[in-house]
């Protein structure tokens, strides 16, 4: 090809990520390398691949990067408020017990403020799926320390490296009551689409953490190189440990990453918990609802 | 002949390369060329190796690339 300059579409055809994508949205908003998109393309595949009813589905996003994947999905969705995705989440489902409800956000907005609402919808197994792109760092903002960054990174908010110990979230899930965990990296593009589409398959909370980069944010300033050469150490350091006793799994700046399916258990949602209850306690009084209906 | 036709979205594109290192047949190298952008995009240096897997098109964050098949005894097209 020639030092030209191209602009024209080389053979084109149907990207399978486009039934899912509002595509007179393109170009997206994240920078060079960013995996969020990736992250997107796996859950593309998985909805695909598990023939979900697209009309069924809804997503539920925070406030950062990734929380604008609601904003770039052809599907319901709603991008509140920081932190609150897991609550407006637990409202939709419990309103409307039928829709498969996905929440699509950051390591900051539902570790950080949004802490208290993701331990308790483990707690209470609220049957939603919950999609977190673990970029170890507050993006958005500006490359903020998160409770994810991991010790001596360099960040805005601490210029000469951090010193707190960092969540372990699939530990921190498992413990709360999580039924499904699952790590992967944006490397692993195939093993988290599956994930994805067995989280599908389990009835209460499900958490699919996701390591992915932040090259503009958090990659530059730690000198780790760009969005392909952290792919490249994503690929080199990984380890697939399906199994592997959560509390061993905490990550590091430049380690082992240990990726798989860590939980897939079962135990009553919220929702079949609640109807057992009423109905042992209220008996012929207590009557569902299919669906809230506001009048 | 190949079994996939990758196809790019060249003005969607960042250059960020990682369809070009996780191709598992080396179909393609970011071109010298620019998008309206700035930005190089891949091309198909050896399409004959395509196998459709859409790799590329999983890996790639812009949603700039994508593979299909070509049903066998079909002639690709050019
Ligand atoms: C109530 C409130 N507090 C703070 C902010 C500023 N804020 C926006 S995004 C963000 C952090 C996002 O981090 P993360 O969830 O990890 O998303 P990322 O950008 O890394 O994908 C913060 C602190 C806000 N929008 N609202
Ligand atoms: S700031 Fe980081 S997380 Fe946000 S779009 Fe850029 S690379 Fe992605
Ligand atoms: S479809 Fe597969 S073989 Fe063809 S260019 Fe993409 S990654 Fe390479
Ligand atoms: S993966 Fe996508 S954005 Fe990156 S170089 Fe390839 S086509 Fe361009
Ligand atoms: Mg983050």
């Amino acid at each position: 090809m020639s030092d030209s300059l191209i602009t024209d579409i080389v053979n084109a055809g149907v990207n399978p990520v486009d039934q899912i994508l509002r595509t007179d949205r393109m170009p997206h908003i994240w920078c060079p390398g960013c995996c969020i998109g990736t992250t997107v393309n796996s859950f593309a595949r998985a909805l695909i691949d598990s023939k979900i009813d697209l009309g069924s589905l809804a997503l539920v996003s925070g406030i950062g990067c990734t929380g604008r994947v609601a904003g770039y999905v052809k599907l319901d969705s709603f991008h509140t408020t920081h932190g609150r995705a897991i609550p407006f989440a637990t409202g939709l489902k419990l309103a409307n017990p039928k829709l498969n409800v996905v929440v699509y956000s950051g390591d900051g907005d539902l570790s950080a403020i949004g802490g208290n609402h993701l331990i308790h919808a483990a707690r209470r197994n609220i049957d939603l799926k919950v999609i977190c792109v673990n970029n170890l760092i507050y993006a958005m903002t500006g490359g903020q320390t998160a409770p994810t960054t991991p010790g001596h990174s360099i960040t805005s908010t601490n210029p000469y490296g951090t010193f707190e110990p960092s969540f372990n979230l699939p530990h921190l899930v498992e413990a709360a009551g999580a039924v499904y965990v699952a790590r992967w990296t944006t490397f692993h593009v195939r093993q988290l689409a599956r994930s994805i589409s067995e989280a599908f398959q389990k009835k209460g909370f499900s958490f699919i953490e996701v390591i992915s980069p932040c090259p503009t944010l958090y990659q530059r300033r730690n000198k780790l190189g760009d969005g392909l050469d952290t792919m490249k150490y994503y690929k080199e350091k990984s380890k697939v440990r399906h199994g592997a006793p959560t509390g061993e799994v905490g990550l590091t700046m430049t380690g082992e990453i240990i990726v798989g399916k860590f939980v897939d258990r079962d135990r009553p949602d919220y929702q079949t918990m609640m109807r057992s209850q009423y109905c042992e306690s209220l008996g012929e009084k207590f009557v569902e609802q299919e669906e809230m209906v506001c009048s | 002949m190949a079994e996939g036709r990758v196809s790019i979205v060249v003005e969607h594109c960042k250059a960020c390369g990682f369809c070009v290192e996780f191709c598992p047949t080396h179909v393609l190298e970011l071109s010298s060329a620019f998008n309206s952008k700035g930005y190089h995009p891949p091309h198909a240096v050896h399409p004959e190796r395509c196998s459709g897997c859409d790799l590329c098109g999983m890996y790639c964050p812009d949603f700039a690339i994508y593979a299909t098949k070509v049903a066998p005894g079909k002639e690709r097209d050019k």
